[in-house]
């Protein structure tokens, strides 16, 4: 029997009983929607947890002092360090590797901030105004930080809104003298939202000037320094370039980590994924049902057609081509139930979409190809036991029903 | 063409074991007209069904065309039913949910012939039967005679060398079932070998050659006179 008449004969039988195909395309495909929608589900989990650690880009690299050989983990935030990274290698770096955009020198600690009679115990960050352009931070109002000479000391500062909220108290912010310590400063700017960084609420935190911030605390070393790799220029490139520059800088001895935010990502990516495939083997529980559900209708349909069986063989056919025609109506619903399974997961993640535009659910492809084939390939082994089966009735015993 | 040398089959029921086919032996020429009559149980169902290689004897030897079939395995006896044998069941055996073209197709379908040409000598058939206008008709919504017909159809339009025939009038008014009589012979005038197993002494009397079975054996094999004028043209 040609293959065109082997699957115009299974269509058949397919589209002339109808509420046996229809129970295993429903089966299926439940299963398949169930596998999109869960994976979809993840994925949607996965990007919107991406996209809010995304704040520093792909073109970022973070430098921070200390070897660190673990690649991909989280830096550690008290880095012992063999030597600082000083202002002046951040401006040998800017003059020797072009690769670089710019970049903000980060010094970090906490002080108390006050405004009059009021006081408030809040993050410090001393930085340069490329770290509201690096970072994309947006102001609610006033301006950046103008600093003429990075390694001096300016009276500029930013606030976060909390910052602002609760020291300020309704007063005109921008303009307002605050005391830091006993250093004192000038409001330029508001930052606008949360603007999470290292898992610090910007909101309540004052920015000033980097100068000013290793002389608050004290120290020359930087905490990081955040670079942005310039556009068409290599991440990996320019990071290795950096390292060869401080390598050379502080006398031959590699004493800082660049991490690159990809490898940052990437483990939660990693964590994501495993959550996303965790959820989709979920769901491929349901097409293993649906598989069993194959195996009993076709056993079912073995026995209701056992007279067909026999009349086949009887007209010449063979036991090859009985199994075939069995095994091939299962993978034909199947296949049709994942095409109906993947097109109805689709659709509810469409809605999903509409009702929760902030996540962006999507279907990985491998989830979809998988589910697909799980599904064919449940059709096809499931069937192939009982089509085995009715491939060896005898053709007499088959025509008598005996 | 057939040659049956000592075939036996017993059935076993419960304990007791029937003799269904006891020590057969048969020769059958191509082209011949034989009818197999006898009370029911003789066995006449299970020596069809043995020459349609639908069944394996116990023992003895089955030539068909020289070729002993005893030693065939199951995927060479289909493919001899196919190129040579045509069945005519009693209970027509249709498939339910295929039209009446598409079962009278089938046969031609399982060998392979494309589409055009099935579609053509279908048509034919159908024509000659007197159901063309039933192609499209489901088993159900057919009366007896037009599924006898379908199901004859479907016998002979692989131009079978043998045509096996079971009852193939039993379920037939005699309008019908005398219909149906004359298209075999015809085929049988056309060359193929007919063997019709039948109740109908008249029917069974037309056959060139009758062969009576009791109790699994045949008992009588007799050849109809010549000399009877009215019953050669029916
Ligand atoms: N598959 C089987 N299993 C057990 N016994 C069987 C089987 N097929 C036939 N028999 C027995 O073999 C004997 C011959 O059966 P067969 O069907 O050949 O008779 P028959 O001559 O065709 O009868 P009828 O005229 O009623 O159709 C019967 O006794 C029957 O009970
Ligand atoms: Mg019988």
């Amino acid at each position: 029997m040609g293959e065109r008449d082997s699957l115009l004969f299974c269509w058949q039988s397919i589209t002339r009983y109808r509420f046996r195909s229809a129970m295993i395309l429903l089966a299926i495909g439940f299963g398949v929607a169930a596998v999109v929608v869960l994976t979809a589900l993840g994925e949607g989990a996965r990007r919107y947890v991406l996209q809010e650690f995304a704040f520093l880009g792909k073109d970022v690299l973070v430098m921070f002092p200390g070897r660190n050989e673990t690649t991909g983990g989280l830096p550690p935030v008290t880095g012992a360090a063999a030597r600082d990274i000083t202002l002046a290698d951040v401006a040998v770096l800017g003059r020797r590797v072009s690769g670089l955009q710019q970049s903000a020198p980060l010094v970090l600690g906490s002080a108390a901030v006050s405004f009059q009679q009021r006081s408030r115990e809040v993050i410090v960050l001393g930085t340069s105004a490329a770290f509201v352009t690096v970072r994309k931070l947006k102001l609610a109002r006033g301006r950046n930080l103008q600093l003429e000479d990075i390694e001096r000391a300016s009276v500029e500062c930013l606030i976060g809104q909390t910052l602002e909220r609760e020291l300020l108290q309704g007063e005109a912010a921008l303009g307002a003298l605050l005391r830091v310590a006993d250093y004192r400063c000038r409001v330029v700017g508001v930052l606008q939202g949360r603007g999470d960084a290292f898992g610090m609420d910007l909101g309540d935190s004052l920015i000033l000037s980097v100068a000013a911030a290793q002389r608050l605390f004290n120290t020359a070393g930087l905490f990081r320094v955040i670079m942005q790799v310039r556009e068409g220029y290599d991440p990996e490139q320019v990071k290795q370039q950096v390292i060869d520059v401080i390598t050379a800088l502080h006398q031959g001895e590699n004493d800082v980590t660049v991490v690159s935010p990809d490898a940052l990502l990437s483990t939660f990516d990693d964590i994501l994924t495993a959550m996303t495939l965790g959820v989709g083997a979920i769901g491929g529980i349901s097409l293993l049902v649906a598989g069993i559900l194959i195996m009993n209708i076709t056993v079912i349909s073995v026995g209701q057609r056992t007279e067909e069986i026999g009349l086949l063989k009887a007209l010449g056919a063979d036991d090859r081509l009985i199994r075939k025609l069995f095994v091939l109506e299962a993978v034909l619903l199947s296949v049709c139930g994942a095409v109906l399974g993947s097109l109805a997961g689709l659709l509810l993640l469409l809605l999903g979409r509409q009702l929760l535009p902030q996540v962006d659910f999507a279907v990985p492809l491998w989830a979809l190809f998988g589910a697909g084939g799980v599904a064919v390939g449940c059709g096809f082994l499931f069937s192939w036991v009982p089509a085995t089966r009715a491939s060896k009735l005898l053709p007499l015993n088959a025509l008598q029903r005996r | 063409m057939i040659e049956l040398v000592e075939l036996n089959k017993t059935f076993m029921l419960g304990e007791q074991s029937v003799h269904a086919l006891d020590q057969i032996n048969l020769r059958i020429d191509a082209g011949e007209y034989l009818s197999v009559m006898g009370p029911s149980g003789s066995g006449k169902s299970t020596l069809l069904n043995m020459l349609g290689l639908l069944d394996r004897p116990d023992s003895g030897r089955y030539l068909l065309n020289g070729l002993e079939t005893t030693a065939l395995d199951e995927t060479e006896r289909a493919r001899k039913r196919s190129e040579m044998i045509g069945f005519v069941f009693q209970a027509y055996h249709l498939v339910a949910r295929l039209s009446a073209r598409e079962n009278i197709e089938l046969p031609l379908m399982l060998s392979g012939v494309p589409g055009a040409e099935r579609r053509r000598r279908s048509k034919q058939v159908m024509e000659r039967l007197g159901i063309a206008d039933r192609g499209h008709h489901l088993p159900r919504q057919l009366s007896g005679g037009q599924r006898q017909r379908v199901a004859l159809a479907r016998a002979i339009i692989r131009h079978p060398l043998l045509l096996l025939a079971d009852e193939p009038t039993g379920n037939l008014d005699s309008q019908s079932g005398a219909e149906v009589v004359t298209l075999i012979e015809e085929l049988n005038r056309d060359g193929i070998t007919l063997l019709v197993v039948t109740h109908d002494l008249a029917l069974g009397q037309r056959a060139a050659r009758q062969l009576k079975m009791v109790d699994g054996r045949i008992v009588e094999d007799r050849c109809r006179q010549p000399a009877v004028p009215e019953s050669a043209h029916g």
